[in-house]
């Protein structure tokens, strides 16, 4: 499988979920660690299984998911 | 690597206002890939409205104009009738569009103005506290309905994309909804099927985009999309209304 690259703009996210709820392989979850403004942040538990479908970022309302994927030359 | 989802060029880097879980939010995001996709970034102004999305000339990295309520679809025509080089559209909430601005929104249509109509429906008014709008469904709670919208009293709710499909000069007309990613991507589809339609001069188009509002709703953003599913979906239905023929849309 190609490499994925999922990566978050931290300080723009509020912990709604959209993303988490989106992931059909139930990759994602809030982290420990919350943000400036408070919020609680999500990470991606499994990065070797994330196939960069990008629904997450296609839900996320804050555009705090970046989606990118290896292109086989 | 290549970016599959991120920020478009047309997004400013600016931290949205709204709620968590706003479907706004995703909304102005499909907006700003479409106007990349058409390579449109610098012949775009955008005209913002009054409601939540009243600041979204500061989130948009185009040309933006502000608007009196509900008087987009009117300062739009000024603009795109001085500038017609310009792709121009409006962003308005349902309060916006199908309360105070009713009028304008009906004779921009009924005139064919050349301009795309992005059409917010949360089914309430969502910057002043969730008040009832022309949209909130029959029986739905809402700050100025604690008891539930009674159409005896209160009416019914207007479905613009219907009322504006019955006009002449509408070119294309579109409802479409965000309650979960393969719906967004049809949205982003109808988007870009209005704009093409103005490109072309095909005249006035407009998408009506099922959205969310959670904290006027009380609702978690998950269970707000499945309200928009269960409940928004059944009194407005998800449809194509109008398509005038002539592009490879
Ligand atoms: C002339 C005028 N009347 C009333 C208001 C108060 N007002 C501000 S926003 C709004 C309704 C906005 O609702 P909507 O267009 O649905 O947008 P949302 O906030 O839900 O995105 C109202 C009535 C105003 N700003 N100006
Ligand atoms: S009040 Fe409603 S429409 Fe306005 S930003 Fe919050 S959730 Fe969105």
């Amino acid at each position: 499988m190609s490499k994925v690259v999922v990566s978050f703009r931290k300080e723009n996210c509020k912990g709604c979920g959209l993303c988490i709820n989106a992931c059909p392989k139930g990759l994602l979850d809030f982290s420990e660690s919350t943000n400036n403004a408070g919020y609680p942040t999500v990470y991606l538990k499994e990065e070797e299984s994330c196939t960069g479908c990008a629904l997450c970022a296609v839900m996320c309302p804050d555009v705090a998911i970046t989606v990118e994927k290896e292109v086989s030359a | 690597m290549k970016v599959i989802s991120g920020k478009p060029e047309s997004l400013t880097d600016k931290k949205y206002h709204y709620c968590p879980g706003c479907m706004h939010g995703v909304i102005h995001r499909l907006v700003a890939e479409v106007i990349d996709e058409l390579g449109l970034r610098e012949e775009t102004v955008g005209v913002a409205s009054v409601g939540c999305s009243v600041l979204s000339h500061n989130y948009f990295n185009l040309d933006m104009q502000e608007a009196a309520h509900g008087r987009a679809p009117a300062v739009a025509t000024g603009i795109k009738r001085v500038l017609p080089d310009r792709t121009v559209f409006t962003y308005q909430g349902d309060g916006d569009l199908a309360s105070i601005g009713s009028a304008e929104i009906l004779h921009a249509a009924a005139r064919g103005e050349n301009i795309t109509v992005i059409f917010v429906n949360n089914s309430c008014y969502g910057m002043t506290g969730g008040q009832m709008a022309p949209t909130t469904l029959p029986g739905q709670l809402t700050s100025t309905t604690p008891l539930g919208r009674d159409v005896k009293k209160e009416g019914y709710p207007l479905r613009m994309s219907e009322v504006l499909a019955t006009m002449d000069a509408t070119a294309y007309i579109a409802r479409t909804s965000t309650h979960n990613a393969k719906h967004v991507m049809k949205t982003k589809k109808a988007i870009l099927n209005a704009f093409k339609a103005q490109q072309q001069g095909q005249g006035f188009s407009m998408v009506e985009v099922l959205s969310t509002c959670p904290t006027n709703w009380k609702m978690k953003p998950v269970e707000a999309l499945q309200w928009v599913e269960n409940n928004m979906m059944k009194y407005f239905p998800l449809q194509e209304f109008k398509k005038v023929s002539g592009g490879d849309q």
